[in-house]
């Protein structure tokens, strides 16, 4: 059976589904928490790219940059907040992060 | 029949390592995890023919994100025993909201078509006889500049953002200050006395 859009869009679901559920298993560790960010922007990125080759439009691959982009910019200020935090607290656990609620 | 199999291999093995990165134990071994998905999504790529994104997710997601992940969790003291305490609780409710996900975008699939007309309407056909990086490159710097100088902005507020949260000064920490050491004249630190022979000072 020839691999088509379909198959290509099925793993980006697969990828994107996994990345929600890590998001709730892992509640306490924000380090996971934004690796699964990490896994569902990939799964877009999966989706962006199967278009456009299937379409044979060149857009969906310059915009797959930006989300990229976008993506390595939400990982470097992400660990830094978490890095900062920590320095302050001694701890990551996402629990522990409230002091804002009033 | 080969492109079959090597597609099946790469989904596999990304979706496999995508378990493994949400379920791992120590949080090393998630990224070690990460990055083997990252490489089997650029095999992906490279199959669908976007040679020059496969490069890119290699050199960035591999080459920077996951080692900027490694680095953060190797240099944080983290007790992850206390951080998986709750995770079977919290095991029914991600995976009924990851099922009712799954189960909406496999609807999705099962109702859905392209627009007939949508392939008269493509912003920037793949032209022919152009690889793909020229073809990436032919557009990206044309039509899309504006947008990637965007991006680079992004970056660059990225970098401000986060040297701003993690610098430091800490207090009591010898320093070499250059502009002082070279601002400095012999005369604020040098005096000369004359001493009398046999008079001691």
């Amino acid at each position: 059976m020839a691999i088509g859009l379909a198959h290509y869009l099925t793993v980006a679901a697969a990828l994107f589904t996994i990345g929600i559920f890590g998001i709730f298993l892992n509640r306490k560790n924000v380090i996971i928490i934004l690796m699964s960010v990490e896994l569902m922007l990939l799964a877009v990125n999966v989706n962006f790219v199967a278009f456009s080759a299937h379409l044979g439009d060149l857009v969906g691959q310059v915009f797959t940059m930006f989300v990229l982009t976008v993506a390595a910019a939400e990982a470097a200020i992400g660990l830094a907040i978490v890095v900062c935090f920590f320095r302050n607290k001694g701890t990551i656990a996402v629990e522990d992060i409230s002091q804002m609620k009033g | 029949m080969i492109a079959s199999l090597v597609f099946y291999m790469f989904a596999a093995f990304a979706i496999g390592g995508a378990v493994m990165v949400v379920s791992a134990r120590n949080p090393v071994h998630s990224v070690l995890w990460l990055i083997l998905v990252f490489f089997n999504a650029a095999g992906l790529f490279l199959l669908l023919g976007a040679e020059f994104l496969a490069m890119v997710l290699v050199v960035v997601y591999v080459g920077a994100v996951a080692v900027l992940f490694l680095f953060v969790v190797m240099m944080l003291d983290i007790n992850s025993l206390r951080l998986r305490e709750g995770f079977l609780q919290y095991l029914p409710t991600g995976a009924m909201i990851g099922l009712v996900l799954l189960a909406e975008l496999s609807s999705l699939f099962a109702s859905w078509a392209f627009a007939p007309a949508g392939s008269q309407t493509l912003a920037a056909p793949n032209p022919p006889g152009l690889t793909n990086t020229e073809a990436l490159g032919r557009i990206l710097y044309t039509d899309y500049i504006y947008l990637f100088q965007a991006a680079g902005l992004v970056l660059l507020v990225a970098m401000v953002g986060t040297i701003l949260l993690t610098l430091r000064t800490r207090p009591g920490v010898r320093k070499q200050d250059i502009s002082r050491q070279v601002a400095r004249s012999p005369k604020d630190t040098l005096e000369i006395k004359k001493v009398p022979s046999g008079g001691g000072i």
